[in-house]
Parts: C-alpha cells; structure tokens; sequence
C-alpha cells in the first residue's frame, strides 16, 4: 500500500496553487479589451416599472451599452428555466411563472436586475447606473410565505389565480389519520426552518466573450456545474448552438449549493458580449450576493406522531409550507419535496408517514439548494419531534431513538415515503458518539456548570440522509427534467501518465486529490503522474456538476466504470503483447498484468505506450490508444447517517449560547481520503450550527425589504462562536456502487441543527423553556426564559 | 466610491487649512468605518483629508494622574501598551476588543470617538473614566463632548489631538458584542474615581449614557451585588434584530455588575 | 503634502514582498483593487465590499490590515506583504503553509490568502498563544468552508514548533 492509496489521509495537491496565491477564480481572470458591467437592481419588492430612461447615464463617461429587458426581449432572450416540475395533488403541473434575465413589466424582489450598464471602468458603469431613470409604481409587497396564501395577499405573478406555486403530498393520509385516532400518545411541534443566505466568500462573478470569426462564445462564471449551465443556455435561454459556447467554471471559492443554478447575468453577460463586441466581466458586491445569490430554507412546519404506550412511532403527518421567492430557480421545487419529505422515516421504523408540502411564492429572493436541501429541513422536523416524544412520555433521547431505529439485520429497508435504505447500523454509530462524548458523565457535568450559574444541556440528532443524487428514473418520475448521472474520461498517454476528466466540479472538496487518489490506486501509476480535469465544457465531455453529495458517489463511480473500461482493453492488449488468450491474463487491481500461473507481467505503462506505438495490433479485434469514457447513473440513492451529540452552556442571564462540546460520528460508506472526509464534516457542522444559533435570512414581511443585507446584521459563524469539533466514523459500505462510498458533504449540516437546538432545551428545560425558534440569538433565549419565568433576574 | 479629492495632510495645521478650504471634506484617521460606507455610497466628500502622516498624534504618555493618549493612536497599541495595562488595565480590555484584529491594527482613537458610533466602545471608555477631549480649540469633558447619535461636540474645523484619561482607583469594562457585527450590543464601564464612581454605557442607547442609580450605589458599597434590584427603563432604547429596548435595560444591568466585578478581580 | 484631483492618476509605489511596484491609482482606487488588477497579484482576494470578512487581508508594514479598508494612495511608500511572499518565488512552503496544508485548513482557498496573513503577524506578536487567542485573531476572518477547526490547530502548531526551534538555539548556544 502507498501513502496515496484508497484510504490514505493524502494531503491536498490543489493546496500548493492555494497557499502561494496561485489559484485562478474567475475575478482574477482578464481578457484583452474587456469591459465592466453594473447591474442596476430593484429597490422595492414589487414594484410596476412605468418605464425606464437610460439617455443620460449612456451618455456618462466610459459608457459603452445601457441594456434592459426590453433590449432582451427584442433579441428573443428567453426567461431562466427551471430543471424541475413537481405534479400537484390534483395532477397538474406546478405554476411556473417566466422568469426574463432582466426585469421586464414588473420587478418581484428587492435585487431583481432592471438594466445593466457596460462601460470601460467598473466604477464608471456603477456611477452611470445612478443616471437612469427607472419610474416604479410601488406595490403591495408580502416576504412570508404564509400571509402569501393567504386571500387578498398581494400576488407575485399577475398570471396566476393565487401564489400557491403547488400542493404536493406524500404517503397515505387516511391511514396516517386513522393512526392518529388510535394512538395511546400524540405529540406536535410548530416549527421554522429559518432562511439562510449561502455566502460562499467568493461572490459570483462572470466574464463572457464572443469571438465573430469562430461564431463561438466563451463564458467563465463561477458554477458549480458548467455543463448544465451550457445546456440551459444553448437549449433555452440563448439558443446559443452548444458547440459554439464554451463554459469554464476556474477555481472557485466555496458554492454550497448557491452556484448550481443558471442565474441571469451569465445570460445576460454572454448575450451582451456579442452586443457590444467586446468580453464583459462582472463580479457581485456582497450586497448583491446577499439579495440575489438563491436563498435556502425558509420552512414553516407542523409535524405530529402517533406512539404507542412503549413509546413505538406509529404514523407520523407532516404539513409544510415552503418559501420559494419570486421565482423558480433552476432546482427550487425539488428541495421542499423529493428532497424533504422522502427523509422524514429517518432512522426510524415509523410505518406511516404522510406528508403534505405547500409551495408559495412571495417577493423575495428565490429559494433554492443549499448544503443540504430539502435534508437539514427534514431532519430538523423529525429529530425536534422525536425529543419532543422523548420528553412528553419521560423516556430518555437515547432510549426512545434506540426502540425505534431500523435495526440493521432489517436492511434493504423500504420507507413508507418512498426510498430504499440500502444499509447501515444506527446503533453502532449512536454508541459511539454517546462514549465519545462521554455522555455517562453529562449529569456530573451539568450540576458542576449550575454551581457556576450556568445551565448545561445535551442535545441528540441521529439523522440520516439520502445522497449521490441521482437515480435518473426516480428523480424524473418525480419531476426532474434531466437525469443526474455522471460522466467521466479516462486517458492514458503514451508515457503511462493519465488524465482523468469528470462532470463533477470541485470548488473546496478536493477532488483533484480525492479522485487521483482513486485513478492511481486502481491503475498502479503514481498520484504525481494523474491529474483531474474538471470545469471546463471544452475539455471535459459531459457533467452535472456538484451537488447533493455527489461527487465521489456518482462522480467517482463513473470515473471507475471508465477504469473498468481501460482495464479490460489493456488486458486485451497484454494478451496481444505477450501472446496470450485473453482470458488467461489477470489483473492484480493495482497496475501488474500477468500471465496467469506465471512470471511473465505487464504494467500499465507498458501497456499506455503499446496502445500508442500499435505497429502489429490485430486491428480488426483491438484499436490502438487508451482512452475511455463512461455515464454512470446510480441505481439508488446513497445513505450517509450519523449521530451527532452537542452540549451546551446557557447564561441565564444574557441568554448567550456556548456550545462546549460538539461530538459527530458519521457512516460514510467507505472513504477515501479521511482527511478530507472529515474537513467537509467540520465545515458543515460549522453551517449548521451556524443555522442553529447564529443565521437568520429576514425579511420586513409588509415592505418586503431584506433586514439583513450585511455582515452587521446576518450573523455569520466565526472562529470565536465555535468550538474544536470531535468526528469520527463508523462506517458500512454503500451496497450498490463499486467504491462503497456514500457522501459527506452535507452531513454536518445536516445533523447539527436539531443537536444544537435540543441541547438547549435540555438546558433550559429546568426553568420551563420546551421550544426555542432558530437561530438561538441571545435575546431570543433570554426571552423565552423570561417568558417561562424562569429567570432570576426576571 | 464616488470619486473624492486626495490629500494627505503634512501636519496639524495643513489639514485644518484643508478642512476650512472645503465645506464637503472629510478627514480620514484609521478609515475603517469612513472607508465602509464610502464604499456603500453612504457618504459623499468631495475631499478626504488624510491624517495618516501625523505620527506626532500617535502615542501614548503618563502624565502623573493621567494617561494622555494621542489621537492617531491605533487600538492594538492602546490594547498592548505597557503604560495602559500599568495606569488603567479596563481601557486595554476595552481596546483589545473592538472590531477584530484588523481593525484594531487600523482604526484610531480620534476617528472612533469623532464618529460617535452609538455601538463603539470609546464612548462608554471615555465617559465611564471621566477623559476630557484635547482639541486644536479647547479642551471638552467626555461628558460634554458625545452629544448625540453620530454626534459630537466638535466644531465643523477642529480636530482632536488627543484625551487625557485620569487614573482611576480601579475599573472595570465589559462588552456584550452585538452577535453579527461584534460592535458593541451593550458595554459598560464602572470606575472609581478620586470625584465619586462612574458608570457608563454604550450600545445600549442612541448616545452613550451614564446610570446616576447605579453610581450612587457603588458610591456607598462597591460591590456587585450593590446593583441588584436597580432597573434601568427601557425607554428611548435602541431596538433592532438584534435586541429589543427591554433586554438592552435587563443587560445594562447584568453588564454593569460583571463590569464591578472586573474591576474588583 | 500630496494632493490627488479627483480624476487624476497617482503613480504608487509600494514594496510588494520586498520588491519595489509601482502602477497607477485614482484617490478612490482601493489598495486590494490595486493589487489585484494594477499589479497582478491576484492571490489577495476580496470577498465582501464593507470591511469584515477578511479574505482581503495583507501586511503593511508588517501589519495585518484589511486591503478593502484602505486607499491605494495611501500605501504609497509602504511596504506591503501578500500571500504570494510567503514563500519565495519558487521555493518550498513556510512552516505556516505546511502547517495548512497538513491539517486540511483550507478547502476552496479564496478566504485562505487573508488568514495566513492575520497568522503571520499573529505568530509573529504572540509566541505561546492559547486556543482562545487564536480564535480571537481568527474572528477577522470568515471561513465558509472549514469550520476553523483544521486553521487553529495548524496555527497552535507552528507556535509550538517555533517555540522549540527558539529552544533547540538557545540550547545550541
């Protein structure tokens, strides 16, 4: 075994280019004669635009265009698609309004784009922004999603009856019901699933280009998948003729979900470059990733279960409304669906669920993936909920989450909502975290903290997740417009050194090292001697890009099949060098062919330079050259799960949270490169914990105005409101693809939320505090202490 | 940015003539508060006028009862300064926890107390021992000198040289950092003084204030426990995301008696 | 005194990582945009444009100071240290670097630039820091990736490991 195989804690190779300065994000990129746009954007929520008079700002210095949607529209620019239909409960094909790349009629949110400004500077474009002169008709705006259902609530898109985007539902609720009226116990919660603003630290940005003499276009942007943002472009948006768009997606810093989707300036940028015959660049301020950077949550839930007298989960219903901005974005409907309610079994046997999932549109920014999606909401549902059981029928948190799990002699295990688990051991996952947190010695711990005047508490959240999105039949039997699989290419060079090309995108996880590690193992050559190519629709032949966890599962697993493929071609050209049958030629699965029974061996350096040097290749059976490709489309999902413990310390007093212990035992799969696994668990933790305590989206519901449009207000987690994480792994291997893996991107998102949130209500439960609303900001917990009446100071 | 007119001032007396040359300019200290909100377009000067040559209003002196600090002088040298942590070791606390690392590396003493944040730390420093303001003009007790929201005494063309800190017997300063910005949500500062006890409060309200009750009490029993039962009205405070008037009044409270408690430990 | 029109270029020169630059500024010409598109060093990145969230973050004079928050005009003179000088041109990584690579403290890499500068002065100032102090000085920063876990155990062990070197010379002598 080399330090690099499969398994191994390789250290970045990506880091060298990073550490020195070196990495290549889309703003550090500059093309000759490039000029700079502005987009001017809305400031009311809705707002009719009477007209809008662009004279004076294109006379401003350095101006070179002032476009709006009228010029869109008269170029026949097509509105941003959405890649993903939900069927109502009645049949019928969600609302889906259009959705133009710059504001044509109406504006729907506080940032929708009105005009964009091109000029030689950036700073002359922003300052002739301030020139033109947009005359809005005001209107009734409206943030939550709930008062939008509401009648008589001001309505998003004048072609619809009402704001209800859908009603969607899952399982079977006159069983569920009739559960209900069974049941020895029945216990609820009402639940926000606060929103969150991604804030990826770089901020979007785009440069695009096109070139007459070749008709072709260049667009660099800062995505998460280029391809998909090609195909969106070339088959609706542009119509531009795929082979003539290139899209490159260079180093880019941190997307967590925000940079999947197909946003109007890429559209716009490529369609104003051909406009003004010169490459336009633009980055976002922060204030403009803020409002116009899709959003993520924004559920409002109630959740009830039915138990028996042993505390067993009978039926579980579920009623969700859920937030999705102005308009669809390009995954939108999926997260508050398939992505939500088909996890809402978790890691419990509870044999009927229904779920019922109403989608609003509002004035505000439009909703969509983020680290999580549709997962962080339902575990939070069930684990909340789960507590709540737990505390309602005095059975300890670990106690009533162990007398309901799926044991794991029960695998593959059917949900009631839909999905297959495939494996896993909840229990060993749980034992583990509950000795690594040292939960046997809490209650000492706690009374020690009470003499300090601090209320301590543990918090539990034993969550599963469902990744390596996805089955193409499953996802399009529930809307998806494409399929998810993945593709990946595999070239060996005359010199035995190889490059691997994959659709999936890596913008932090690693992927140059996580997937040479997996190349060079397979194929016995050094880590040194592979590169991973990705991000660029020119080099790479096909992707989906990077999301849900993905990557190596999906990813990963086409890379292997393009490996299984060049291993069975160099068995055919060993058998043709050594002058053998085929079929007596063995593969050690580390780079040595050999004659079976023999000495007489091959490796596939050898065999690389054969391929190119074919002088007496049976060309009829065997062609020369190395290079193989392959689509792979998992046939299930993956289930990464995992428990997750937090301990808190609580200050009556200021209500301030102190999270002292954070405690993470994840099943993975098998992984490959440990390091790396658990630096994506640390990074989501630090997401959800964030969501927990800290992060909050809000909007002024009347005005429809974004409180939190800054750094001052949207409180982001740093490295003073975190503690050192504890992970670990126990992990069973995925089933059903040939690496093993699962996925682990999300999971500390995931989990955490609700072991956070518990944990203080295990605190606070002595002075009656029984629910808190995320985030737990001081005020709101010295609040609901004052409201129990359980302060000192009250 | 609108684009602005440059100059950076040779010495005390060219950024005045400056200043009195245009009626639109601004001087910029440390700038990290002016350059944020040119760089939203809050502001509009036609003309910055930079201090960052001054060095001669940068440092930091004991002068018998008194630390004299300049104005150019920078947090993270107040924050470090031997001569602080010696005379009055709550004013280093204070320093050392403004804004984050940077910012105290950058932003000066001057340029905090000539903004009059309402959620900045100097004031409630200021007030809470008693400092008075040099200027090129006069000299202003910190009691005079923060007069409103964003509002100070000082005149349209003058410009603070320095404030006289006299030491306290002992002090005490804590911040509640608002949880986003890690400005100030509610900071106070208790000392006693050869004149009586003083307490002072940022954040908290439009303006830094300072609690008679509660320095009357201490007055007479130096103790935190001295503030227990004294309620500070909610009235006129500030309200936000962040906190509503009646928890800013509950924390001056829980703030103040942790600030005595410093300044005992 | 030196005195900028408003729409006048200003040639500033600066000591990039010891070597002199210079290149053309406006008054409203921030030192990270300067840097960055003037000079070429694009390993300064800027990921907000109101001063918190560290990724711009460079030493000026040694000073770990946010680039976004000052004028280029008045880095004239200065010296002005980038993550690109933190190794030489070609050679191997600083202790500093190492130490990130090896505890995974950096994922996509855009805030990476700015944190190694704050540590870099930070270890400079403070020979034996705690946990507490590090997160402290890292609180300048934000990471959206890594979570801080992986950044301050890399900086607790350059401290540790320099702490050491210092008493293997002292030892020496």
């Amino acid at each position: 075994m080399s330090d690099s195989s499969i398994g191994q804690p390789v250290h970045r190779r990506e880091d060298e280019r990073f550490l020195r300065g070196q990495g290549r994000y889309t703003d550090d990129i500059h093309l000759p004669g490039e000029a700079h746009a502005y987009f001017l954007r809305s400031p009311h929520a809705h707002a009719r635009i009477r007209g809008i008079g662009t004279a004076a700002a294109a006379q401003a210095d350095g101006v070179v265009a002032v476009l709006t949607g009228e010029d869109l529209a008269a170029d026949g620019v097509g509105g941003l698609p959405c890649g993903w239909q939900i069927t109502d409960v009645d049949g019928n094909p969600m609302k889906e309004p259009a959705h133009p790349p710059l504001a044509q009629g109406k504006v729907r949110y506080v940032g929708d784009a009105v005009a964009v400004v091109i000029a030689e500077s950036y700073w002359q474009a922003k300052d002739a922004s301030e020139l033109i002169e947009v005359d809005y008709e005001p209107l009734e705006a409206v943030a939550s999603a709930a008062r939008a259902l509401t009648d008589g609530a001001p309505r998003v898109h004048d072609e619809f009856d009402d704001n209800c985007c859908y009603v969607w539902e899952i399982g079977e609720g006159g069983e569920v019901d009739a559960a209900f009226d069974s049941a020895a116990h029945t216990v609820s919660v009402d639940i926000t699933n606060n929103r969150l603003i991604p804030n990826a630290i770089e901020p979007r940005a785009a440069i695009a280009q096109y070139t007459p003499g070749e008709e072709r276009y260049t667009l660099y942007t800062t995505s998460q998948n280029p391809h998909v943002t090609r195909l969106l472009m070339s088959a609706f948006v542009l119509q531009i003729p795929e082979h003539k768009l290139r899209v490159v997606a260079p180093d880019v810093g941190g997307g967590f979900g925000s940079k999947i989707f197909h946003y109007a300036e890429e559209a716009v940028l490529t369609w104003a470059s051909r406009r003004v015959a010169r490459p336009v660049r633009w980055t976002a301020e922060r204030s403009e990733s803020f409002t116009t950077d899709a959003h993520g949550r924004d559920h409002v839930t109630r959740a009830e279960m039915a138990l028996d007298g042993d505390g067993h989960f009978q039926a579980m219903r579920v009623r969700t409304t859920a937030n999705m901005g102005a308009y669809l974005s390009t995954f939108a409907p999926s997260v508050p669906t398939i992505l939500y309610a088909t996890l809402l079994a978790g890691q419990y046997r509870t044999p009927k669920i229904h779920c019922r999932v109403t989608a609003a549109f509002t004035h505000t920014t439009p909703v969509d993936a983020y680290r999580g999606a549709g997962r962080p909401e339902a575990t939070y549902v069930v684990e909340r909920l789960v507590d709540a059981c737990g505390r309602a029928l005095g059975i300890d948190q670990a106690e009533i989450r162990r007398r309901n799990f799926i044991p794991k002699d029960a695998f593959p295990y059917q949900t009631p909502v839909a999905l297959n688990y495939d494996v896993g051991d909840y229990e060993a996952t749980l034992d583990a975290a509950m000795e690594m947190a040292d939960v046997a010695g809490f209650e000492q711990r706690r009374a020690e903290a009470r003499s300090r005047g601090r209320y301590r508490g543990i918090g539990y959240s034993t969550y599963i997740e469902a990744c390596g999105l996805a089955p193409s039949n499953i996802a399009g039997a529930l809307g998806a417009r494409a399929g998810l699989y993945e593709a990946g290419e595999v070239r060996l060079h005359p010199t035995g050194k190889v490059t691997v090309f994959t659709g999936s995108h890596s913008h932090g996880q690693g992927h140059e090292t996580t997937f040479a590690q997996v190349v060079s193992d397979r194929l016995g050559i050094g880590i040194e001697d592979v590169e991973i190519v990705h991000g660029d629709t020119d080099r790479v032949p096909f992707g989906m890009g990077t999301y849900g966890s993905r990557s190596l599962a999906v990813g990963g697993t086409a890379i292997m099949r393009a490996l299984d493929k060049v291993i069975d071609k160099s068995r055919k050209i060993a058998a043709h060098m050594l002058e053998v049958d085929a079929a007596d030629v063995e593969y050690d699965d580390h780079g040595t062919f050999r004659v079976a029974g023999t000495d007489r061996t091959l490796s596939m350096p050898e065999i690389a330079f054969s391929a190119y040097v074919p002088h007496n290749y049976p060309l009829e059976t065997l062609e020369p050259g190395l290079d193989e490709m392959a689509f792979y489309d998992p046939t299930n999902f993956t289930y990464p799960a995992g428990s997750h413990i937090c301990e808190v310390e609580v200050d009556p007093e200021t209500g301030r949270v102190e999270i002292v212990n954070f405690t993470a035992v994840d099943d993975f799969g098998n992984v490959i490169n440990p390091m790396i696994v658990e630096g994506q668990v640390h990074g989501g933790l630090a997401q959800g914990i964030g969501q927990a305590l800290l992060e909050a989206c809000v909007y002024d519901d009347a005005s429809g105005q974004l409180v939190t449009g800054t750094y001052m207000d949207y409180t982001m987690p740093r490295a003073d409101d975190l503690p050192s994480f504890r992970v670990d792994t126990r992990n069973t291997p995925c089933t059903h693809n040939p690496l093993g893996v699962k996925g682990c991107g999300e999971a500390g998102a995931i989990g955490a939320p609700p072991a956070v949130v518990n944990a203080v209500i295990d605190a606070l439960g002595p002075l009656g505090v029984h629910d808190i609303g995320m985030p737990l900001t001081p005020v709101r917990v010295w609040q609901a202490i004052q409201q129990a009446g359980g302060s000192r100071a009250a | 940015m609108y684009a602005f007119e440059f100059h950076r001032a040779s010495d005390i007396d060219d950024a005045l003539k400056q200043l009195g040359a245009d009626d639109e300019a601004q001087l910029i200290a440390g700038g990290q508060t002016l350059l944020q909100s040119l760089r939203q377009r809050l502001a509009m000067p036609s003309t910055l006028v930079d201090l960052g040559g001054l060095t001669e209003l940068a440092g930091i002196e004991r002068d018998g009862d008194a630390l004299n600090i300049g104005a150019m002088t920078r947090h993270a040298d107040v924050a470090g300064a031997a001569a602080v942590h010696d005379a009055i070791p709550a004013l280093a606390v204070l320093a050392g926890g403004i804004g984050d690392a940077q910012v105290r590396n950058m932003g000066t003493l001057g340029g905090s107390i000539a903004n009059n944040d309402p959620a900045a730390d100097y004031p409630a420093g200021l007030v809470g021992l008693g400092a008075t303001v040099v200027t090129t003009e006069r000299e202003i007790a910190a009691d005079d000198f923060f007069t409103g929201m964003f509002e100070t005494a000082l005149g349209e063309h003058e410009l603070i040289l320095g404030v006289r800190f006299p030491v306290p017997r002992r002090a005490g300063y804590v911040k509640f950092p608002q949880p986003a910005s890690r400005y100030v949500l509610v900071s106070v500062m208790v000392a006693e003084t050869d004149e009586g006890v003083r307490v002072a409060v940022s954040g908290a309200g439009p303006c830094v204030f300072r609690v008679p009750e509660m320095e009357r009490a201490l007055a007479a029993d130096f103790r935190p426990e001295a503030l227990d039962g004294i309620r500070v009205d909610p009235g006129g405070l500030n309200e936000d995301l962040h906190a509503t008037p009646e928890y800013r009044a509950h924390l001056v409270g829980v703030i103040a008696r942790r600030a005595v408690a410093a300044a005992l430990s | 005194m030196l005195k900028i029109e408003a729409n006048d270029s200003h040639r500033v020169t600066l000591t990039l990582n010891g070597r002199e630059r210079s290149g053309n500024a406006r008054p409203r010409t921030l030192l990270s945009d300067f840097l960055r598109h003037e000079l070429g060093a694009t390993g300064t990145h800027v990921g907000c444009e109101h001063g918190v969230c560290g990724a711009c973050t460079v030493r000026v004079d040694g000073v770990a100071s946010r680039a976004c928050l000052m004028l280029a005009v008045q880095a004239d003179g200065r010296r002005v240290d980038t993550v690109e000088g933190l190794a030489g041109d070609d050679g191997p990584l600083s202790d500093l670097q190492a130490a990130f690579r090896r505890h995974h403290a950096l994922q996509c890499g855009f805030c990476t630039a700015g944190i190694l500068n704050s540590c870099a002065d930070f270890l400079g100032r403070e020979r034996d820091p705690s946990e507490a102090q590090v997160r402290d000085m890292l609180s300048g920063h934000l990471c959206r990736c890594t979570g801080y876990t992986g950044i301050v155990r890399a900086v607790l062990e350059v401290a540790a490991q320099r702490r050491e070197q210092r008493q293997e010379e002292r030892d020496d002598v």
